[in-house]
């Protein structure tokens, strides 16, 4: 129902050199995204989703012969949805350091010849904000009429607004925060651990060696499945079930969760890339646009213009409505439009994922307002 | 609850308001005040509502809505942050008034104030008659009203008197027209602009 139908992503090259934040430069790089809609003559119509931690360019609908891979954000953004394709001309794109086609560590290193692997430079948000505004350039869109995010998504939403304030009309930050906490710093540090302690990850040159540091990327991705879900909701899905009806005495799967993660972990190894996870957790520990203000997040908003809708769900423990609330009273500081929803929503971070019916209406009355 | 009164609030309200001020309206059900204030007096708003459906209503109103619980209080508000800081119907449905009150005032520098009068005639009537008053100002039954809350005129001007704020302004009204006599007893609303001791 109401799908964008069978899209193909394309591809955008960039020869101009991009320096990142790191200071590392970058010759060139390739962005591939998916558009959906149309763009209006005005073009100003035209709405970035900025993908999470594994999503990528492929937002709606489905491809060729793959009726089954379907985007991950399909409920939200389609003809007649709260992200109407109809009325708004939609962009996708797999970020910079990705691993679903973008340049990233596992493309050729253009001085060795070789996959970068380790050698890609750690890049960040702002990093992967500069990028898209030269797809916006190359897609003739001088302003968005909204950029939109969850989790490290709204993450660039709301960094569209500091870095390029006259380019982005509206933001919509959902489930997502201005800052890592340390609890939060401390899983990314396990994951990466994980990945890193992995003997088949060959210091990030794994590729090279036909490897995949299965193992390590398995156990970053159980324990990120951990925080993105809430307590209640573990306990409703999962509650303390068996798999075989009686207890093993052993270390194999007891309890039917231990079988969810296993299954995701395993899932997750077959098509995402190691160093992307780690560069990816780097971009987010990083995150931080009060750093260069003392801290004060109120002085780094100053330069935001933009419209704001920032979304928080109650259970979710990963980014909490409190790190909403804060971005929230720091726009008010500023004086900007803001709009927030605190959604009661019982499936923790991963809610801005569902299709919740107040979360979706709000959303919706809120693009409904958006002027094009 | 605004939409229960119609318009006649709003008029004096509009009238205690500046034009280009910025203005919190607490409570702000589907932020029809907000936009009748926008459009009258061109102010900048922000709407407070914990309500969902509310909150969706006032999104589509076009008026800036948050999603917070007035029961934690005020306190990621900046003092002085706003001109007025309007309460419209809704203090009865609040457990701590006292430093609700307050917390209006350290944020905004005038509050504004209205709700239904419990000492109303009518209400005492219901009373005197051994039943809970139901009228236009106070259409619920005992056990599904938000209200909880239930204070007269006299008590709230009391309440302000002891606590050290400052009534500037009370107007009061019986089905939207104007009471001047008792209005304890003849006022099914009243409306106040408050300041600071």
């Amino acid at each position: 129902m109401n799908s964008v139908g069978v899209v193909t992503p394309q591809r955008a090259t960039f020869d101009t050199p991009i320096t990142l934040q790191s200071g590392a430069t970058l010759p060139g790089f390739e962005l591939v995204y998916e558009t959906y809609g149309e763009l209006n003559a005005e073009r100003s119509n035209a709405v970035l989703v900025c993908h999470a931690l594994s999503g990528s360019h492929h937002v709606a609908g489905t491809y060729a012969g793959q009726p089954k891979n379907v985007g991950w954000w399909d409920n939200l953004v389609g003809p007649g949805k709260p992200l109407d394709t109809n009325r708004f001309f939609v962009v996708g794109v797999n970020n910079l350091g990705g691993c679903y086609g973008s340049t990233g560590p596992m493309s050729r290193n253009p001085a060795t010849g070789r996959p970068y692997g380790a050698d890609f430079p750690v890049v960040t948000v702002e990093d992967w904000v500069v990028a898209q505004a030269r797809l916006a350039d190359h897609l003739g869109i001088v302003s968005w009429a909204a950029v939109v995010g969850g989790s490290v998504g709204g993450m660039q939403a709301l960094e569209w607004t500091l870095q390029y304030p006259s380019r982005v009309r509206h933001a919509l930050v959902i489930a997502s925060t201005p800052k890592l906490t340390a609890q939060n710093i401390a899983f990314n540090e396990v994951a990466r651990q994980a990945i890193l302690s992995d003997p088949d990850f060959h210091g990030g040159h794994f590729y090279e060696h036909g490897a995949v540091p299965a193992r390590g990327l398995r156990l970053a991705r159980m324990l990120g499945h951990i925080t993105y879900l809430s307590s209640n909701q573990m306990a409703e899905k999962f509650g303390r079930e068996l798999r075989h009806g009686k207890l093993s005495y052993g270390y194999d799967t007891d309890f039917q969760v231990e079988s969810y993660l296993r299954y995701q972990g395993d899932k997750f190894t077959g098509f995402f890339d190691a160093n992307t996870y780690l560069i990816t957790t780097k971009a987010l520990d990083y995150f931080d646009p009060a750093r260069d203000y003392g801290g004060d997040l109120k002085a780094a908003l100053a330069r935001a213009t933009a419209g704001f809708f920032v979304a928080s769900f109650t259970t979710d423990w990963r980014f909490l409505p409190e790190r909403s609330r804060e971005l929230v009273y720091a726009l008010l500081h500023n004086g900007r439009d803001v709009t927030y929803a605190e959604i009661d929503c019982d499936a923790g971070h991963d809610s801005f994922l569902l299709d919740d019916a107040h979360y979706h209406a709000d959303v919706a009355a809120y693009l409904d307002r958006i002027e094009t | 609850m605004t939409e229960i009164f119609g318009r006649f609030d709003f008029d004096v309200i509009a009238r205690w308001i500046h034009s280009g001020e910025r203005v919190l309206d607490l409570g702000c059900g589907d932020g029809s005040l907000l936009k009748f204030l926008m459009t009258e007096r061109g102010i900048r708003g922000y709407g407070v509502d914990n309500d969902p459906d509310n909150v969706l209503a006032a999104i589509r109103n076009g008026v800036n809505v948050l999603q917070f619980d007035l029961e934690r209080g005020l306190q990621g508000f900046e003092d002085d942050s706003f001109e007025h800081v309007i309460m419209s119907l809704s203090l009865q449905t609040v457990r701590h008034t006292v430093p609700l009150v307050q917390e209006m005032l350290r944020v905004g520098h005038e509050a504004v104030v209205s709700f239904p009068n419990f000492g109303h005639r009518s209400h005492r009537e219901a009373i005197a008659s051994g039943r809970m008053p139901v009228s236009e100002a106070l259409p619920y039954q005992w056990y599904d009203s938000p209200n909880v809350r239930f204070f007269t005129i006299a008590d709230f001007e009391a309440l302000c008197g002891r606590n050290g704020i400052v009534v500037r302004e009370g107007l009061f009204f019986d089905e939207g027209r104007a009471v001047t006599e008792d209005p304890n007893l003849n006022a099914d609303v009243a409306l106040y602009r408050l300041g600071r001791g």
